[in-house]
């Protein structure tokens, strides 16, 4: 069963960051659904394949025309910070050792 | 008056478009601080919208089958230059440069948008209380919740606030808020309407439906936004579905199965409801029995492992980079830590862990493999039971509206989807109807479910339903 352990990790791979409280809390509350999925754990369904869509979805092909897009000022004027038509960030990559 | 009466009153010109408006304006004005069924209320621009509606009348124009009917559209679908929020901070003041496409079908077929409703933020609950903006009540008794997550375009009709409202069902956000405001809630089938500019929870699943207070005006609104868009690779080539001229063929002669495991998870005043429903359509013609879908009672669980892995997915993108929240941080890791961590409510976080450790190595196939097995178990089961009937009964909620603060566990809070969530698997069709009231007066809805693209059928038993409850 989900431990405070594997909750601190997955907020971790889910950029969260929780306190200790926090920890505790999503621990309990993903230990009650995970404990109810047990009803599935004992069903054998190795023959049977998995379902990812409801639709048969195939790649699909089309010509390559000029249409109309999205305005970018418009869409820059959303962002938090801009610079010269661009998306700023702070620094990805820490200091050269 | 009903959307499609306003409707004809407006295009023939005996009222006009603004005199509808403001007649739902004060409404509004009324109720809405008891209610909080909306986030945004675009009064201004729907003014505007209305006006254009009553030139286009004068000039000789048709402005189309929702011409001047005001509508409220689910803060998830994105309106170009009004704000946006799913009922979270994390998009708070965030507003979209496009409209999502069933806005430009509602609006291209006369509608008057008159605001953005509340939502369990992201669409995740079954209450409108996880609204980052405070809950929804419902309007039939204000201390018991809505349902969720459209629970804001629930009560905004129930209200009389907008006589149509569009809403977005993943496992029963549609469905089980109209059935516990007694309102018309359909869930079309998977593909049938365009999710582009839907802002995604799961993928997979979410759909765009109408709330309306009459079977008819549910179907004039979802014959507007219907039809294939190049712009959704996931929709449908199929035409918008004839509803309107099937509506009055009744249900003479058609086979009505009501699903057997589903039958005791509603409450016994609800569960009666499904039977006086199976009753009266049976003494319309039909031939209603017992039919089987075993593996419906695993819907659940299979539900709240895919659902939270493709919300942990499509969450990704709010990183404070593009769009929304940025709460600042030395570096961009950090950055988007805090923002996320910032702008996030609860079951948010919740269901977004709850979704990377279903996808995470080494329970992947434990939890999210075997969770999409069982759907193609649920998919198989539906199939093999609609060859035996046109269409399924069953409870759409288990219960009337609970209260506010009522189902403080995770658990107690998801089984309120238990009979909504199968047919989502498959993909399928479903309506809530109003029909009658159980507990405390309150009203209760039966759930009609066809198979995909079963839509006219489904329409036709609804409208059944709808004659033999008033």
């Amino acid at each position: 069963m989900i431990s405070r352990r594997d909750v601190a990790e997955v907020a971790a791979l889910a950029r969260l960051d929780l306190t200790d409280a926090e920890i505790d809390h999503f621990t309990e509350h993903l230990v009650k659904v995970l404990e109810h999925a047990a009803d599935i754990e004992q069903l054998d369904l190795d023959d049977v394949p998995p379902t990812s869509h409801p639709l048969p979805l195939v790649n699909v092909m089309r010509d390559d025309v000029v249409g109309s897009t999205v305005d970018r000022d418009e869409v820059l004027a959303a962002a938090p910070d801009v610079d010269e038509h661009r998306f700023r960030v702070p620094p990805i990559l820490g200091d050269e050792p | 008056m009903t959307a499609i009466e306003l409707a004809a009153a407006v295009r023939s010109g005996h009222r006009s478009a603004v005199d509808v408006l403001e007649e739902h304006l004060a409404r509004i004005d009324e109720r809405e601080a008891e209610v909080h069924a909306f986030m945004t209320v675009t009064a201004d621009s729907a003014r505007a919208s209305a006006r254009r509606i009553d030139e286009r009348v004068a000039a000789g124009d048709d402005p189309g089958p929702l011409a001047g009917v005001p509508l409220a559209l689910k803060d998830n679908m994105c309106t170009r230059g009004v704000p946006t929020t799913c009922s979270s901070r994390i998009l708070e003041g965030w507003r979209p440069p496009y409209d999502a496409t069933v806005v430009e079908r509602a609006v291209a077929a006369g509608a008057v948008i008159v605001g953005k409703t509340n939502l369990d933020e992201f669409a995740m609950g079954s209450s409108t209380e996880n609204s980052a903006f405070g809950p929804t009540r419902n309007p039939h008794c204000l201390d018991r919740v809505p349902g969720g997550s459209s629970g804001g375009s629930a009560a905004a009709v129930a209200a009389g606030f907008a006589p149509l409202a569009l809403g977005s069902d993943t496992g029963g956000s549609i469905r089980q808020p109209a059935a516990l405001c007694g309102v018309v809630g359909v869930k079309p089938t998977y593909g049938r309407v365009s999710r582009y500019g839907l802002v995604a929870f799961a993928s997979s699943l979410d759909q765009i439906g109408p709330f309306a207070s009459t079977v008819a005006d549910a179907a004039v609104l979802l014959e507007a936004i219907a039809g294939h868009d190049p712009l959704d690779s996931t929709s449908i080539q199929e035409p918008a579905p004839r509803l309107l001229d099937v509506l009055h063929q009744g249900v003479e002669g058609l086979r009505i199965g009501i699903i057997d495991e589903l039958a005791s998870a509603a409450d016994p005043d609800v569960a009666a409801r499904v039977t006086a429903a199976a009753d009266a359509l049976s003494a319309a013609g039909a031939k209603v029995d017992r039919a089987t879908v075993p593996a419906a009672v695993y819907g659940l669980t299979a539900y709240y492992l895919i659902a939270p892995a493709e919300a942990s997915s499509n969450l990704a993108r709010y990183d404070g980079v593009r769009y929304g929240l940025r709460v600042d941080g030395a570096d961009t890791t950090e950055m988007m830590r805090r923002t996320r961590s910032a702008g996030f409510g609860d079951e948010v976080k919740a269901r977004i862990m709850l979704g990377t450790y279903a996808l995470s190595a080494g329970y992947y196939d434990a939890f999210y493999g075997k969770a999409q097995r069982v759907r193609t178990l649920v998919r198989r089961d539906f199939a093999a039971a609609y060859e035996h009937f046109d269409v399924l009964l069953c409870a759409t909620s288990p219960s009337v509206a609970f209260r506010l603060g009522e189902k403080a566990d995770p658990l107690a809070m998801y089984r309120c989807d238990v009979c909504t969530i199968p047919t989502s698997l498959a993909g399928d069709a479903a309506v809530s109807v109003p029909f009658g009231t159980g507990a405390d007066d309150l009203p209760v809805g039966v759930q009609v479910l066809a198979p995909a693209l079963g839509e006219p059928v489904m329409f036709r038993v609804a409208a059944a339903l709808e004659g033999a409850a008033s």
